[in-house]
């Protein structure tokens, strides 16, 4: 394989995998922010012991996230140094920026939030635990800026020329609040709320199942499938918003996704279906006009085919039809399933229903499996730029890294990623096991003092 | 723009960049020889004392150096495409080495098995002695110069890196953190660790001191570009004395039992150290030997003026308000560590 193949596989295994990790700490963050609050306004110790249980499982999600993260810090350097030396001015300023404003503030409130609990009071520990999820924010703020400038850059210039030839910024804010950059950064923020609120959901689903720590799984459940119908929603909205995005901005990005080939007015819809490459058609099951709707508020409008573009500007469209149809079906069955279970939550229902119980405690894959899929959908679409309409991807390469030396590092990272994942995986099944520990019923040291009045 | 501002903008990014780096030696120095110590002690709760003498600190520690390298690609896109490529069996081994460190004090003492916890013990102090070797030794390729070609791109080869001088900036390096940790650890705890603590600290200290006094020596001798700038700019033996003053003063404290002060001297020499090797570097950001035209600086390898401005708004904002809390959190975790139910 060549170098350009190998770097790709690295980097979409790497951040691929360091992806599965932040949405469930961002998540998360918002459930502890949740349940601790709710404690400390019922002061009923129940949720103590919940924010407690749950923070536990944060610090692990958290490891992972920071030593993933690492590597995609560096790997921009090291593999795609040419991209590098070009975006530095913009791409270098944001990545700083996530260093400055986001991991500080996470890293050193972590500090309280997971050693401080008999340290400090109540309020200060509660702010250490809104600071942790507020970083955990900022820095999916920071990094969406940075790839939604790739996606539809703004506020540069281009100066010098070939080698030489780099973006420079022009106009800090728009680089910032680029045309896609808020529609994004909504919907990766929903993605990551729901996949905090499904693991909660899944974990305590199967607590029912099992008819442990009953009362702890039933508020717990409550609060995840919450937050999941919630952020379900809210992914519905802001998906369709991207997808308008990308219909402006990278229209042969959206006729990748629909697998649409031909220039069409009043284009259908598929709903479910595949992509026959060889006659350039999709078949399968379509809502007609529904996709000229979508994407212009209007069923007359016309949407672009691929046969717009040459074949030199054309994103893979299998991948991208495959990845984006999953994301969406996932969605609208995590929306029907987290509805479901909070409407059956009512009068206890649920209780009765083992097999949505057992459908709850897998359903955290749900988000985890539609964050990937629309990240990959997202790069894969804008191939084969790497920011869009300006620089292409295997123009972005190091120049003095040979094949066999991205070869050794990619079995190494495939090694030592394998070795972590079962690790992780083995660890959060003991801690789930182990359940929520019954001394956290009763808060220790000064957070045992109330709350001054 | 005018030149002045340019020439202001650049600088300023130089001194930044060189203090995020010492703020991460500083920090995760003493981690990474707490780290490096580990296995010198047989005893399991010996073991979760040390790691939670860091136990708090050590994840933003590691942030000055993420955030380094951020301040590396924002300002100077070059040196970070060029260096990181470059080095790029070395870095991917670093970044093995940084994730099982971080990996391994989470995951340790959440299992009691001995297999397990000696797994990830071994993680944490071969990631850790790893680290702060391939740290030392990139930092030792740039002090010596690097073969850079004329469009700024390395033109060596991983075993051209691994030359006698850069090695033995590494195991410096090594010495340097472990005695940096030793002390730190004498600080955090008490009873017979802290007894043998004390032991390997002196220990430490003569390593490092031989490892110094080498170093030197090798630099004055074989590093002719090193050597002249001093001799060009007689005021960096100030510099150079202070670090002197500095490492002997960690030896009279600490035998004196003022142990916070021979910290602090160890600090000091840390920056000094820091110091010294920037200064002998401005306004080269990486040295090009032996074709010293093709060097990346401070100026060819710089962003445009707007954005260092930018990114100066930035750290202005941000730093400041870094330094309070780190600062607050030293403060809420001082004192000697105790193992509780929360602890790693
Ligand atoms: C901040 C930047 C950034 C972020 C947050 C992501 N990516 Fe990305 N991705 C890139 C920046 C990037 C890139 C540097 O632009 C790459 C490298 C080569 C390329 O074509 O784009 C890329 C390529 C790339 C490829 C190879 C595509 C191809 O060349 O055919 C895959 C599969 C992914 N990414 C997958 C992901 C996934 C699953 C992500 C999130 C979970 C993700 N990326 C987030
Ligand atoms: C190429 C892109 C990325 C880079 C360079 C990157 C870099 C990093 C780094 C260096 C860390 C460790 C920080 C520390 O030491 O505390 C980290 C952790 C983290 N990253 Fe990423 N990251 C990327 C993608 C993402 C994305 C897409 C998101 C979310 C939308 C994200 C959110 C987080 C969060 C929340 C953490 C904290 C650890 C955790 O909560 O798991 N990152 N990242
Ligand atoms: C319900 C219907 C959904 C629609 C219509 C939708 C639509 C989209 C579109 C059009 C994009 C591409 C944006 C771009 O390329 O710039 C995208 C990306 C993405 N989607 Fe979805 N999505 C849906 C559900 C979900 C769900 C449930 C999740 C996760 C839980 C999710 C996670 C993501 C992520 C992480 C990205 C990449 C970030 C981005 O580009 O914004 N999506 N989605």
């Amino acid at each position: 394989m060549d170098v350009l193949t190998l770097s790709r596989i690295q980097f979409g295994l790497t951040i691929g995998f360091h992806y599965l990790y932040p949405p469930l700490s961002i998540g998360l963050g918002v459930m502890l922010v949740l349940m601790e609050g709710a404690w400390l306004r019922t002061g009923n110790e129940i949720y103590h012991q919940m924010a407690r249980f749950w923070t536990r499982i944060f610090a692990l999600t958290f490891a992972l996230g920071v030593a993933t993260g690492i590597v995609m810090e560096f790997e921009f350097g090291t593999n795609w140094a040419t991209y590098s030396r070009f975006v530095g001015d913009v791409f270098g300023s944001a990545l700083a920026a996530e260093g400055i404003f986001a991991f500080f503030l996470e890293s050193g409130f972590l500090a309280l939030l997971l050693f401080g609990w008999d340290k400090v009071g109540r309020k200060t520990h509660f702010f250490a635990t809104c600071m942790v999820a507020l970083g955990a924010h900022f820095s999916a703020v920071w990094i969406v800026v940075a790839n939604s400038w790739m996606q539809t850059p703004a506020g540069y210039h281009i100066v010098g020329q070939g080698m030489r030839a780099r973006a420079e910024v022009t106009d800090f804010w728009q680089v910032v609040f680029n045309p896609s950059m808020l529609c994004r950064l909504s919907h990766t923020l929903g993605g990551a709320w729901a996949t905090g609120g499904f693991l909660v959901a899944s974990v305590s689903a199967w607590y029912i199942l099992k008819g442990r720590h009953l009362d702890f799984a039933r508020k717990s459940l409550k609060a995840g499938l919450g937050l999941g119908l919630a952020a379900s929603l809210l992914q519905a909205t802001t998906g369709h918003l991207s997808a308008q995005n990308v219909a402006r901005h990278q229209p042969a990005k959206l006729a990748a996704f629909e697998g649409l080939y031909h220039t069409t007015a009043r284009a259908p819809l598929v709903l479910a279906g595949y992509v026959d490459e060889k006659d350039q058609k999709v078949i399968g099951l379509e809502a007609p006009d529904l996709l000229s709707f979508l994407a212009d508020d209007n069923i007359n409008g016309v949407v672009e085919g691929l046969d717009d573009f040459s074949a030199g500007d054309r994103p893979p469209v299998v991948p991208c039809f495959i990845f984006f149809h999953g994301m969406v079906a996932i969605g609208f069955g995590l929306l029907g399933l987290s509805a479901l279970g909070l409407w059956s939550l009512r009068g206890n229902r649920l209780f009765q229903r083992r097999w949505l119980l057992w459908l709850l405690v897998f359903s955290v894959v749900g988000p985890e499996l539609a964050n990937q899929f629309g990240w990959f959908a997202a790069e894969v679409g804008r191939q084969p730029w790497i920011v869009y309409g300006v620089l292409r991807t295997p123009e972005a390469l190091s120049v003095v890294v040979k094949a066999n030396v991205v070869m050794a590092s990619l079995i190494l990272f495939t090694v030592v990623y394998f070795l972590l994942f079962a690790a992780f995986i083995y660890l959060l099944n003991e801690k789930i096991q182990h359940g929520p520990e019954d001394a956290d019923l009763i808060p220790s040291g000064k957070l045992a003092l109330p709350v001054k009045p | 723009m005018n030149a002045t501002t340019h020439l202001d903008l650049n600088t300023i990014w130089f001194i930044l960049v060189g203090i995020l780096l010492t703020g991460y030696a500083l920090l995760d120095g003493f981690d990474l020889g707490i780290g490096a110590l580990h296995l010198f002690t047989p005893d399991d709760h010996e073991r979760r004392i040390l790691l939670n003498s860091i136990g708090p600190v050590w994840d933003g520690n590691e942030v000055w150096l993420v955030t380094g390298g951020g301040a590396l690609f924002a300002p100077f896109p070059d040196v970070y495409a060029t260096v990181f490529s470059g080095f790029y069996l070395a870095l991917v081994l670093l970044l093995v080495s940084l994730i099982f460190r971080a990996v391994a004090i989470e995951f340790r003492s959440k299992r009691p098995m001995r297999w397990w916890r000696q797994m990830w013990d071994v993680g944490f102090s071969a990631g850790s002695i790893l680290s702060a070797l391939l740290i030392g030794t990139a930092l030792g390729n740039i002090a010596w110069g690097v073969p850079l070609d004329e469009n700024g791109e390395f033109a060596g080869t991983f075993l051209g890196l691994l030359t006698p001088y850069p090695l033995l900036v590494g195991v410096t390096t090594v010495a340097l953190f472990m005695m940096h940790g030793a002390i730190y650890g004498v600080l955090k705890t008490e009873g017979v660790l802290h007894d043998k603590l004390r032991i390997w600290a002196v220990r430490c200290i003569i390593f490092f001191v031989i490892c110094a006094v080498t170093l030197t020596m090798a630099t004055l001798l074989y590093v002719p570009h090193m050597a002249a700038r001093v001799r060009a700019n007689p005021w960096l033996f100030s510099v150079a004395l202070a670090n002197m003053l500095a490492i002997a003063n960690i030896p009279r404290e600490f035998h004196h039992g003022r142990d916070g002060r021979a910290f602090l001297s160890s600090c000091a020499a840390i920056i000094t150290l820091m110091a010294l090797f920037a200064l002998n570097l401005f306004p080269d950001l990486v040295y090009s030997a032996p074709h010293p035209e093709f060097s990346l600086d401070i100026h060819n390898a710089a962003s445009s003026s707007h954005t260092l401005g930018i990114m100066l708004v930035i750290a202005a904002i941000g730093v400041p308000v870094v330094i309070a809390y780190t600062v607050s959190i030293y403060w809420i975790f001082r004192g000697k560590v105790k193992i509780d139910r929360m602890s790693y």
